[in-house]
């Protein structure tokens, strides 16, 4: 099958590549780029294991096309680090609330709640739960994830974590 | 550190030792996206493979034509059962003691059996290859039904065993059954049910699901023609066993095979098993001289590789008039369909199911197992739960429900009459175990008044006199659930994999600066063990955890184990770590006691070294001991400071927990909405508490979707109808109850450290739990028993059976 162009900024560095016009993008991203922290878990769209943030929007890289996204912006789990290298709230917070247990599921929870607190920089309980519900988690029962992502959102609007009264 | 070491308390923390909430050591790659999973290998010229499969249930093969397929740009293989049968691999042995095809061979048994294995360039090709080889079926009738397997005109299923009327688990009554097994004193129950007051009876049936782990199973194997050595990476919970099922199945010897399991994204018992994904891509790499990728996809993963459960279980209980248990007999019809391949210890063709008499004083029992052939997928894995031991649970746990409603009496209180106590343990079942430790009453106890149950049950009563009343539409359910597991498996004397004892096994290595490393045989698929080993060998010899690491899953490193599932990593493991420390700690001893020239018994092992007794100022500590095990060892000791242990355990652990959900029920519409889910566990010493909390938010979350909807269907065609996230219910985070956690602290007397296991009580004991609650709301209206899964159908077509909805 004969290949084509394809051009993205991926986490802030503009890259390049032929690939056939049936390549999904998450294999594009695993593949082509090595970026493997993207995970497929279903193909179906319904997992969010795919989850990157195309041009300041969460989708689900295993049902966007390689050709579709090309000319975006790409944000993915190994572009969630701060600049300096140092763990993001939200990093931070999933590990300091204990939010990720095989880590399958992680990198696309925390590219997700990345745009969901861009969006909602202060969710109530409900609207972490709603946000992420595209994003399914085999091991930790998302109890924690809530708390991982209230703690980020905390710690990025210059709060202090406070675990809310149960 | 010496003469001047701070107080005990700082030192402890120092350490992050056992019981502390030690963060994860996993999390920063997790985080980061730097995980390494199997598909995040690529080697130099990888191929990939992709399956051909069936999709009828049932039929004869007549011909497969792969001309096409070959032409196919990228395609380099096409692998059927003759290229198979060439390497005398076209059935590979299950560790059931049955045998399983790896591609079919003459005939198909479900829908989505592996057919035809293509090699491709890259895994689009392979999925062209696939599309173009061409299969020739004749359907043949189809068996689903369980209950019809053993019927006269039923459709014999297995070719290979025909006229074999005695498998690996003793004779067969009929050509589609697989073992009757039988265990308990028939007669004496017989006896009991004759003269008892009260019986009930039930057929309680634990339906068809799959752990469906995010990570689907995979692997990469490369074989090096040159070297006559094998690599294989793969989602394995158990490499090692995966290493001698390899070498015993093929001609590579042993030490020539290298099995690695990277980080694995979630097993639940999905990934004990060998699989035909794995032998061909193994077969594939030898035949093409490439490394060779298969991955499975979520379709392929639901519909072939290991459901669970699928147990139907006739329960019966006798009882006095005042509610005293005084038997139990349990029939089970278990399909396994088209092939054995259960996941349990050579010698327990249904797993520890006799572990149905739970945490009540049965003075006998009787329980027999029927396994039988239908066409559906292989399996029978144990998802997240030690050998069929959810299924026991939901049987004695519904079981005693029923009983409470028969006898009228309150179910908490039916179970506090008849636990086990506490002076009765080490406990001898009437099913044959030895229950370790248990302290029921107490549990029990402490749920009910942390969930204020006599409110509740208050709350409850006026809520059926309102319905009754017409003023509500909403029925109220309780569920109560008092839960025994039996994990840890196992002792040598009763348990083995394809002939090989079920120890595990640790070794140490202290380096001269103090840090160590540690190797287990076990392998972590979301459990933490990098966190929590390096935990149980700081308290156990007095290095800190950050100092230490932990390795897992490569066979040329690793000691030999048996694996992570059945919650045995803890209790064996677990074990084998802590007396591995102890045998370094030995050692450090005599070093520390020449370099304060004491005697030996003249030294205290405090927290982080050795202290002269007496002498408080006289102390080594263990990084100066380390160091001095490399240069400065007593006359006659070789140097170096390194242990192995293999633990053989004595017993199985009995963890237990008391578990109590609140739900609220619509009979119009079937909705449901779990109020509260309180859950008490007692797992003996706690190792990380915020680790065993996850782990039961975790277990919770897969019992609350087992319990109200998920399924794996099919339909009388034998057509799996649950074959995506589409169809199967995973919980998101939306309709995720709140967990409330809880516990108490009964140690295991025989485990070096008190632990019992953890992992997967939250499941054994949730899903009693959650059908409890339905089978309570929906009691006083008249019904004994409904069938799970408790989806928002299911209940309003129980609300219409009662007549409640027109």
């Amino acid at each position: 099958m004969s290949k084509v162009h394809v051009k993205y900024k991926v986490n802030g560095q503009d890259v390049e590549g032929l690939c056939e016009p049936r390549t999904l993008l998450v294999h594009f991203l695993r593949e082509n780029l090595m970026l493997t922290g993207t995970h497929i878990g279903c193909e179906t769209s319904h997992c969010g294991a795919c989850t990157v943030d195309l041009n300041g929007k969460s989708v689900k890289s295993c049902t966007v096309l390689a050709v579709q996204a090309s000319g975006g912006d790409v944000l993915t789990a190994e572009g969630m680090t701060n600049a300096d290298g140092t763990m993001s709230a939200l990093q931070e917070g999933f590990r300091q609330m204990h939010g990720l247990q095989c880590g399958y599921c992680t990198p696309g929870m925390i590219v997700r709640a990345h745009r969901l607190l861009q969006e909602n920089p202060n969710p109530s309980e409900e609207e972490i739960r709603f946000g992420i519900a595209g994003n399914l988690c085999r091991c930790t029962g998302y109890q924690n994830i809530v708390k991982s992502i209230q703690y980020a959102a905390m710690k990025l609007r210059g709060e202090e974590f406070k675990e809310a009264a149960q | 550190m010496n003469d001047m070491s701070p107080n005990k308390i700082e030192r402890e923390a120092k350490l992050e030792g056992m019981g502390c909430k030690r963060k994860r050591v996993e999390d920063a790659r997790f985080t980061q996206g730097k995980g390494n999973f199997v598909d995040d290998i690529k080697l130099p010229g990888m191929l990939h493979g992709d399956f051909v499969r069936s999709p009828y249930a049932h039929a004869r093969i007549k011909s497969i034509n792969i001309k096409k397929a070959m032409k196919v740009p990228g395609v380099l293989a096409v692998l059927t059962s003759t290229e198979l049968k060439g390497v005398n691999l076209a059935w590979m042995p299950t560790l059931a003691g049955d045998v399983q095809m790896v591609l079919a061979d003459g005939k198909v048994l479900f829908q989505n059996q592996e057919v035809a294995f293509v090699v491709a360039t890259d895994r689009y090709a392979a999925a062209d290859g696939c599309e173009a080889v061409e299969v020739d079926y004749e359907a043949l009738p189809v068996l689903v039904d369980p209950f019809k397997s053993m019927d006269k005109d039923a459709p014999e299923l297995r070719d290979d065993l025909k006229g074999k009327m005695t498998g690996a688990h003793g004779p067969r009554k009929h050509y589609n059954h697989i073992f009757e097994w039988q265990v308990g004193d028939k007669e004496m129950t017989d006896m009991a049910f004759k003269k008892a007051d009260v019986t009930i009876k039930e057929l309680i049936s634990y339906h068809r699901t799959h752990p469906s782990p995010l990570e689907t199973c995979q692997s990469v194997a490369s074989f090096d023609k040159i070297k006559g050595e094998l690599t294989v990476w793969g989602t394995f919970q158990a490499p090692h066993v995966i290493r001698t099922v390899a070498s015993l199945i093929s001609t590579i010897p042993e030490h020539k095979i290298h099995v690695i399991s990277p980080d694995v994204g979630g097993g639940f018992g999905n990934k004990v098993g060998a699989y035909p994904g794995y032998i061909c891509s193994i077969v594939a790499s030898i035949v093409t001289g490439k490394p060779v990728k298969w991955v499975e996809d979520r379709i392929e993963n639901l519909t072939s590789t290991s459901f669970a459960r699928d147990y139907h279980m006739t329960c019966e209980i006798a009882a006095t008039k005042e509610g005293k248990v005084q038997a139990l007999r349990v029939h089970v019809l278990a399909d396994h369909g088209a092939f054995d391949a259960c996941a349990d210890p050579s010698k327990w063709p249904a797993g520890f199911f006799n572990i149905v008499t739970g945490s009540y004083d049965f003075p006998t029992a009787h329980c027999a197992v029927d396994g039988v052939y239908t066409n559906k997928a292989p399996g029978g894995v144990a998802y997240r739960c030690s050998f069929r031991v959810t299924e026991a649970a939901y049987c004695i746990e519904r079981g005693m429900d029923i009983l409470a409603q028969k006898l009228k009496m309150d179910p908490a209180e039916l179970r506090l009459k008849n636990f086990i106590k506490r002076e009765q343990f080490p406990y001898q079942s009437a099913l044959g175990w030895e229950y370790d430790s248990g302290d029921y009453h107490t549990a029990m106890k402490q749920g009910m008044e942390r969930i204020d149950y006599a409110g509740l049950r208050a709350e409850q009563k006026k809520r059926q006199a309102d319905f009754k009343a017409g003023k509500t539409r909403d029925i109220m359910g309780v569920g109560v659930s008092f839960f025994t597991e039996i994990v840890g498996a196992g002792p040598s004397k009763n348990c083995d994999i394809l002939g090989i004892a079920m120890f595990d096994s640790c070794e140490i290595r202290v380096h001269p600066t103090g840090s160590a490393l540690a190797r287990v045989g076990t392998k972590s698929t979301g459990q933490g063990h990098e966190t929590t080993w390096a935990q149980i060998i700081a308290t156990e010899m007095g290095i800190p955890s950050a100092d230490i690491m932990i390795e897992e899953g490569n066979t040329d490193t690793a000691p030999y184990g048996l694996g992570t599932y059945g919650s045995r990593s803890t209790p064996v493991a677990g074990a084998a770590i802590a007396m591995a420390a102890r045998k370094i700690k030995a050692k450090a001893q005599m070093i520390a006691a020449w370099l304060l020239e004491v005697h030996e018994g003249d030294l205290v092992f405090d927290i982080d070294g050795f202290r002269v007794k007496g002498l408080p100022e006289k102390f080594k500590s263990m990084k100066e001991i380390a160091w001095a095990a490399y240069h400065q060892v007593p006359p006659g000791m070789e140097p170096g400071l390194e242990a192995v242990s293999y633990y053989d355990p004595p017993n199985m652990t009995y963890p237990f927990g008391a578990y109590f959900c609140v739900m609220d029920i619509n009979v119009d519409t079937g909705v449901y909405t779990i109020r509260r889910f309180y859950a008490l566990d007692d797992c003996g010493t706690r190792i990380n508490p915020m680790i065993i909390e996850g782990q039961v938010h975790g277990g919770l979350t897969e019992a609350f979707a087992i319990a109200m909807g998920q399924e794996i269907r099919y339909d009388a065609g034998g057509n799996c109808l649950t074959g995506s996230f589409m169809d199967f219910f995973i919980p998101t985070a939306v309709e995720t109850p709140h967990w409330e956690t809880d516990h108490t602290v009964t140690p295991s007397p025989h485990h070096p450290i008190g632990a019992k296991g953890v992992g997967e009580s939250p499941n054994v004991g949730g899903v009693p739990a959650f059908s409890n609650a339905v089978n309570d709301a929906f009691g006083f209206l008249g019904s004994t028993h409904i069938q799970m899964p408790h989806d928002y159908w299911r209940n309003w077509e129980a609300a219409k059976t009662l007549g409640l909805v027109k």
